[in-house]
């Protein structure tokens, strides 16, 4: 049996989890569904267990590696084969998780990541966030070696290898972009599949556009950190 | 004997004393007290002996001898915070272990309690 859970990590998400989970119960039915309640401070929990799915709350806000990392810990513990990262924001579609999938069971890659920058006009990002993606994707495709066009996308699917990995070691502080690092550097083969993706139907984005040079300095240091790192 | 080499003796051997009296309590752990111990004791020595404080300040070229009682006291406060962000880091890692296995605990319990 091939077991797939999806992780929804959730952080004050409580406006737009239903919309999610309507969503997902469309379009991927066979799934198990883990929302990791992140210390919210809303009824985020209360919301998701009205929903019949399985809630697991933080004692209190662990950021968004922490608590990705604990919906991993509940795949490796319950041995699940398949997992998928899935925002709890309404941003992702559930609709296109087959496309994650299909790659992952051909076996072509350990880790399938849903890049919104393949499909060309879909996305019109501003200038500013549009230098911010190149130079991620420039860096990261270079350390890599393979070209990666969304570094930041949380909107991923991995196999059984992977969930034991980041079961482990799953990074704090800019999960998705030195997740692909560390993931490269223990040997796991990546690859991307264009998906579209909505905007936010509630909550706010951790980013704001203020916070965004400074940001992507401190992801760069972050990287480089990770390739000083020994990887277990 | 000159008011700064008393003041230097008395500095060094109240911190001696305080890191003893944190360990007797069992304020402060043998070993995050070792590198306390260590840097209050060889402070001390040099500020008893000015000979000894001498000699050291000329091997590395040190014009004013008492300024090297402030490079051993800055290398040690250096060590010791850098010793303190890796004890920190450590800590942290383990808070959010815990903090991660009492949301899987919690909830396997309230499963456990649901089909009783």
């Amino acid at each position: 049996m091939n077991k797939i859970l999806i992780i929804i990590p959730a952080f004050n998400e409580e406006v737009s989890l239903p919309g999610v989970m309507q969503d997902l119960r469309n379009h991927a039915p066979d799934a198990d569904i883990l929302v990791v309640d992140d210390g919210s401070s809303d009824r985020t929990a209360a919301v998701a267990r009205q929903t019949g799915v399985n809630v697991a709350s933080l004692p209190y806000n662990l950021g968004i590696g922490g608590a990705m990392q604990t919906g991993y810990q509940y795949a490796r513990n319950n041995g699940y084969q398949i997992a998928i990262q899935f925002d709890g924001d309404g941003q992702h579609m559930a609709a296109e998780i087959g496309e994650l999938l299909d790659l992952l069971r051909q076996g072509r890659a350990d880790i399938v990541v849903g890049s919104r920058f393949l499909k060309r006009g879909e996305y019109r990002p501003t200038f500013f966030r549009k230098v911010g993606i190149w130079i991620f994707s420039t860096v990261l495709s270079a350390i890599l070696g393979m070209p990666v066009t969304d570094t930041t996308s949380g909107f991923r699917a991995v196999n059984r290898r992977v969930i034991e990995f980041f079961a482990r070691a799953y990074p704090e502080d800019y999960p998705e972009v030195e997740s692909l690092v560390l993931l490269h550097r223990a040997g796991m083969t990546i690859a991307e599949v264009p998906v579209r993706m909505r905007d936010r139907t509630g909550g706010r984005s951790s980013i704001t556009p203020i916070r965004s040079a400074y940001y992507m300095i401190k992801v760069l240091l972050a990287v480089f950190v990770d390739l000083l790192k020994k990887v277990r | 004997m000159d008011i700064l080499k008393a003041l230097a003796i008395a500095g060094s051997a109240i911190l001696m004393f305080l890191v003893l009296e944190l360990i007797r309590r069992g304020r402060l752990k043998e070993r995050y007290a070792l590198l306390w111990l260590f840097s209050s004791i060889v402070l001390l020595i040099f500020s008893l002996s000015r000979s000894l404080l001498e000699y050291f300040s000329r091997m590395i070229g040190i014009y004013y001898p008492p300024s090297l009682l402030f490079l051993i006291a800055f290398v040690f406060l250096l060590l010791i915070t850098l010793h303190f962000s890796s004890v920190i880091s450590g800590l942290s890692e383990k808070n959010k272990r815990l903090a991660q296995e009492i949301a899987l605990l919690r909830k396997a319990l309230e499963e456990g309690q649901r089909s009783r």
